[in-house]
């Protein structure tokens, strides 16, 4: 009997998260080394493009399960399929990419399927039929490794931390069509309403972050409207600051991200935090604006490809994790920095 | 309204952590109520202010982690109980959420567990939900806000594509996030309360159950590699000047 990799397909509205992919790259790897096949999980309603693109990056057989009831994403009824279908097809191991879902369901069917789950994993190795993985914990201060001794392994892959596997046109199969297993009255919650954040790239799958901290107010040159308060008018020159920071990351298709003493100081939503108690982060570029370089922030951060900070204070421990640093006011920096590469990105 | 808050005891968050002999050292910074875990108090203590009821704290460990415990009681919460088992010494996360669902049993008639999004040691977020799946109760996760509709609690959640509003009926499981709200200081009388308050041990066998199996093993703690980085500070005469410099050598790391 060959050995199965089971992985789940995390999408929403019909489009598949890139980490998905990702994932389902490591699934083939693993099959090859274990002589398995690739088999994956699509969950929700109007997902025919997610099914034929599993298949075109590498899925050897899609089960699917469409319908209304699944439409939104809701743990309970999600979980019970992936146990179902792991019990019939007995899959050595199960990965799901680390998005919130992935992490919620995997942790679930762990316990349905009585085995153990080893989150956020960024890297692996394969050791007598075993994953052996390594997980970053203390938001990265440590690595672990760490397996499980049941089948099925389930395993979520940090995003970004594994490649996208080449994307192959002429692959096709025949998908299987799965039935829910819960009827939708049995299920104990309800979506009642849903809004998407205003487009722009997500932190987590950005390539590239530009940050502001609580530098990004401090302009004595600007001057705040007459009317506010002296909250509000702080408020309203980290708006004007953030502007700054907001137009370099349109200019690099970067998303934006902010210390938590902006996001404390009501600058900008906790959405974007980074750090030990907001997003980890791991993009190719990461630039620093205002930000001091806490312990907290570093961890969520540090692990980025090239860090560059611009700060005031030249003893700012940012200025140690960072490739490129300028010392001086940010609100000098960045908009010939934001000119100069609109120029030179031909944006 | 019967509410339980699920804490852990964590290094704080400032601490500098690092590998020795396989070990985990944080040196000589405290031990305190993981940070995540303050905003889980603070919602159940709102929603104790609004609804009635108590609201009571548990965690599993040794008995330093009363303190923890003690940290939750000074804030407001009613009760505290600890859960300590030599057969917990290195249980994984589902064996956690078992004895963890197994304790919310024992409470009794609980309407909802708020559990904080993660913890800052493990970093495995999963706690909430795999309670709450062995308790067979659904999972409102991610929560940022909370608050009662009859019989039914309604949350706003954050998720990678924008905000949900979902409802799930009694007894449900939340986890929370910052924007819940800042955690409440304790109290003088809190802290009085708190420390003259003993905290009731209950182990395996008071749970009424055996050790749940642990799967997972981590044998290996490391440091993380060290990046080999050469900072450089970029200077000219001029701000102009200094962006088009560093507007150069970004570029020159080919990474956009
Ligand atoms: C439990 C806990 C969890 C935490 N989690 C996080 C987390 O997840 N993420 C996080 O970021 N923090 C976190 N923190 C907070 C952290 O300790 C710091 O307080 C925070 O990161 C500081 O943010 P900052 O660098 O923006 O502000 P500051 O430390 O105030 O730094 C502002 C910087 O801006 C510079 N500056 C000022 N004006 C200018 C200018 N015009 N141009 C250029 N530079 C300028 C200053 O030199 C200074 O270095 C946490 C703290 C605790 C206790």
């Amino acid at each position: 009997m060959s050995n199965k990799i089971l992985i789940y397909i995390d999408q929403f509205q019909g489009a598949a998260l890139p980490a998905s992919w990702e994932a389902l790259g490591v699934s083939s790897a693993i099959a090859s080394d274990l002589s398995g096949e690739v088999l994956a999980l699509v969950i929700g309603q109007d997902i025919k493009q997610v099914v034929s693109d599993a298949y075109q990056y590498g899925a050897d057989q899609v089960y699917y399960a469409d319908d209304a009831s699944l439409k939104d994403y809701r743990p309970e009824p999600y979980t019970a399929l992936i146990a179902k279908i792991a019990s019939e097809q007995m899959p050595d191991v199960i990965l799901f990419p680390t998005t919130t879902r992935g992490r919620e369901l995997a942790g679930m069917s762990a316990i349905d399927l009585d085995t153990g789950v080893l989150p956020d994993v960024t890297q692996y190795t394969i050791r007598d039929g075993r994953i052996l993985v390594t997980r970053p914990v203390y938001a990265g201060k440590l690595l672990v490794n760490a397996t499980c001794d049941k089948n099925p392994q389930i395993i979520t892959l940090r995003g970004r931390a594994f490649d996208k596997p080449e994307h192959d046109p002429s692959r096709s199969g025949e998908p299987i069509q799965v039935e829910t297993v819960m009827a939708a009255d049995d299920i104990q919650t309800e979506v009642i309403e849903y809004s998407t954040a205003e487009d722009g790239v997500s932190l987590t799958d950005a390539a590239v972050i530009v940050s502001g901290g609580r530098g990004v107010s401090n302009n004595p040159n600007l001057t705040a409207p007459d009317d506010l308060d002296e909250k509000q008018a702080e408020i309203w020159r980290a708006q004007q600051g953030f502007m700054l920071v907001g137009e370099l990351a349109a200019v690099l298709d970067a998303a934006v991200g902010a210390s938590r003493a902006a996001v404390d100081a009501g600058y900008v939503p906790y959405d974007i935090q980074v750090g030990q108690t907001g997003k980890v982060v791991s993009p190719d570029l990461y630039i620093a604006c205002g930000i001091s370089g806490a312990i907290q922030h570093l961890a969520g951060m540090r692990t980025s490809k090239v860090i560059v900070a611009i700060n005031k204070d030249p003893d700012a421990p940012i200025f140690k994790l960072a490739r490129f640093g300028v010392v001086g006011d940010l609100y000098q920096i960045l908009p010939p920095l934001t000119e100069t590469l609109r120029e030179r990105l031909d944006k | 309204m019967n509410i339980v808050v699920c804490i852990k005891q964590t290094p704080d968050s400032a601490a500098k952590v690092v590998a020795e002999n396989g070990q985990v050292s944080w040196g000589d910074s405290p031990l305190v109520m993981n940070p995540w875990d303050e905003y889980a108090v603070e919602a159940a203590l709102t929603m104790q202010e609004e609804q009635g009821g108590d609201v009571t704290v548990i965690s599993i460990g040794e008995e330093g982690v009363k303190d923890a415990l003690k940290t939750g009681l000074a804030m407001g919460c009613s009760n505290a109980f600890l859960i300590s088992d030599p057969a917990m010494q290195n249980a994984d996360s589902q064996a956690v959420a078992r004895v963890l669902a197994a304790a919310i049993q024992k409470i009794e008639n609980v309407d909802i567990a708020f559990f904080g999004r993660q913890a800052i040691d493990g970093d495995m977020g999963v706690t909430a939900a795999q309670t709450a799946r062995v308790l067979g109760w659904p999972i409102l996760s991610l929560a940022s806000s909370v608050g009662a509709v009859n019989g039914s609690i309604r949350v706003e959640r954050n998720v990678e594509e924008g905000r949900q509003v979902v409802e799930g009926k009694l007894p449900v499981a939340v986890s929370v996030v910052k924007d819940i709200g800042d955690p409440r200081y304790p109290s003088f009388m809190g802290i009085r309360k708190a420390n003259r308050a003993t905290i009731p041990v209950w182990t395996l066998a008071d749970l009424g159950i055996e050790a749940p199996d642990t799967n997972v093993r981590w044998p290996e703690i490391m440091n993380p590699p060290e990046h080999e980085i050469t900072n450089e500070i970029v200077s000219g005469d001029s701000p102009d000047e200094i962006a088009t410099i560093l507007a150069d050598k970004i570029l020159s790391e080919k990474v956009l």
